[in-house]
């Protein structure tokens, strides 16, 4: 180790050796810390992997749930969530842009930019069953029925709060410098945040969109209230509509021995499809200068 | 600092400089500057005239980038900065509140300490500016990103790459990129800050030369912590200290028999 370097006299010391020794604890614990926590990442995606993957077949991806007894598969939850998904973001991505430009970008310096961060962050950690009930409240409740709309909008309010602190970071690493040289040229700031801040940022924000989806492809709760679930194929947004993580929900609860088995299935596709998009959003972020 | 004196090409003719035939492009009158309350600058007055370098020295925090940026009111883009007095560039005040502040910033055009290149390939880098103001048919647009790369002296070095992304030259190209964005906009006036300070020798000596080349069409300010470099490119030379223009006037004059004691002290390297 690095006592090579040092006289004997220096290391022979006791304080030198009570230092070594603090140092082999610190490290052993610092090791025996992310190997627990490791563990069990790696059990979690052992027993998903054991589960979900003998259930995984061409039926899953072809056929509707079935009911208690019957074959079937997960066409319709797989469909609704990617539809409810689209439309969240759809919704919520312009709208976290523009709140995260307007804090990073025209309010940088004004005092509702502080206000409208504080409440973002507290957004950021409401716990999603919460929102889940206020889609209730002010949707579902209103009209009188669940529908997909309903449950899209409970992911919007999802989506937005990752999207407006992301992009106000990523808009914030953009230096100063660079938006200087653009007013230099005689560019309005509008020109300049879409043509230059943004360019410069867009990894960033593609990453916090890409979160975003991670994020509210597994979310349960806002579903429950407003999307409710449907056993049927439907595309009628007007109406329930199922979801992957609500049919997991539902079908591991079940005493169905099938019906457990294509929940597993499901998780797998669900861990599957987080993970390929956090991969994706990790290499994004690299490709970043 | 003698290593890089030899490497500058330029001769700078101090020729065609008696004091008459001037024509004064830029005028700063009794100009004050606060950042809050903080006044950085005390009543300012200095002239930049056509086809001339002048350049800025002093001692750090002296407030002569702070001057730079109030020729195209960069200080703008940032609350609590504000000046009073006049600049006048061709005799209007820029600094009343009805100035366009983006058609001011197209005539005074600015190239920064650190290169800063758009995050787009050279050719949109240079392109980008132009179609802000001017609408042209392809080939006309190609000629034009040429000439301002020629006139910058990096075509030669780019032509086989303009979709190549600025960020992928080095320092002293990006610098030269800048400094063609800068020309192809067409400005009158070209203020440098401190252009070399992050440059080595050999790209420090062609930035120079640049500058020595393009004041024949345009009016020039340079701001910089290098007295050689001050004398080496500039017709005229501003020293500054805490906020002040202590003297002003050709650059021979104030580099060989200044006035001022405090720019003596300066220029032979007591402080600062």
């Amino acid at each position: 180790m690095t006592d090579m370097t040092l006289p004997s006299s220096q290391t022979n010391t006791p304080l030198y050796r009570k230092r070594q020794r603090r140092n082999v604890l610190t490290m052993g614990m610092a090791y025996a810390a992310t190997a627990f926590g490791l563990t069990w990442l790696v059990l979690i995606l052992g027993v998903l992997l054991y589960e979900g993957f003998s259930g995984l077949s061409l039926a899953v991806f072809t056929e509707m749930t079935p009911p208690p007894g019957a074959a079937g598969g997960l066409l319709n939850p797989i469909m609704g969530s990617l539809v409810m998904t689209v439309i969240a973001v759809i919704i919520g991505t312009p709208l976290g842009m523009l709140a995260g430009t307007y804090m990073a970008e025209y309010g940088r310096y004004d005092k509702l930019s502080s206000v409208v961060r504080f409440i973002n962050d507290i957004l950021l950690s409401a716990p999603s069953i919460v929102i889940g009930l206020f889609v209730y409240e002010i949707m579902v409740a209103q009209m009188g029925h669940f529908s997909g709309w309903d449950g899209a909008v409970a992911l919007a309010v999802l989506v937005v709060p990752v999207v407006v602190s992301t992009t106000e970071d990523m808009l914030t690493l953009v230096p100063d410098t660079l938006r200087e040289a653009a007013a230099s040229i005689g560019l309005p700031r509008s020109l300049m945040i879409t043509k230059v801040a943004y360019r410069a940022a867009r990894a960033g924000m593609v990453t916090g969109v890409l979160l975003a989806v991670a994020r509210i492809s597994g979310e349960t709760a806002p579903l429950l209230f407003t999307a409710l679930n449907n056993q049927f194929w439907s595309t009628n947004m007007n109406a329930p509509v199922s979801s992957l993580p609500v049919v997991i929900f539902q079908f591991a609860l079940s005493p169905y021995k099938d019906w457990q088995k294509l929940a597993w299935t499901g998780a797998l596709i669900i861990t599957l499809a987080v993970l390929t998009l956090s991969i994706m959003a990790r290499a994004l972020a690299s490709q970043r200068k | 600092m003698n290593s890089v004196a030899s490497f500058t090409v330029p001769t700078v003719s101090h020729t065609q400089k008696s004091s008459d035939g001037l024509a004064e492009k830029v005028s700063v009158r009794t100009l004050d500057f606060f950042y809050g309350d903080n006044r950085a600058l005390k009543n300012v007055n200095v002239s930049l005239f056509k086809g001339h370098v002048t350049a800025f020295i002093g001692p750090s925090g002296c407030g002569k980038s702070t001057l730079l940026r109030i020729l195209n009111r960069m200080y703008d883009l940032y609350p609590n900065q504000r000046a009073t007095g006049e600049v006048l560039l061709d005799g209007e005040n820029i600094l009343q509140p009805g100035q366009d502040i983006n058609l001011l910033r197209a005539k005074v055009g600015m190239v920064f300490q650190k290169p800063t290149p758009f995050p787009m390939t050279i050719y949109e880098n240079i392109a980008f500016g132009i179609r802000l103001y001017e609408k042209l048919p392809k080939s006309e647009l190609d000629g034009r990103v040429q000439h301002a790369l020629q006139r910058a002296a990096l075509w030669n070095e780019v032509k086989d790459k303009l979709g190549a992304n600025g960020l992928s030259l080095s320092g002293g190209q990006q610098q030269r990129l800048c400094i063609a964005r800068t020309v192809a906009v067409r400005p009158e006036v070209i203020l440098f800050d401190e252009p070399c300070s992050a440059l080595d020798p050999i790209s420090t000596a062609k930035i120079e030369e640049l500058i020595d080349e393009l004041k024949e069409d345009y009016t020039i300010a340079i701001v910089t912590h290098n007295m050689q470099q001050a004398a080496r490119v500039s017709d005229f030379t501003a020293f500054m200290y805490l906020g002040e223009l202590i003297e002003y006037g050709e650059t021979t004059k104030i580099f060989t028999t200044p006035n001022d004691r405090r720019t003596q002290d300066y220029i032979t390297g007591r402080f600062g």
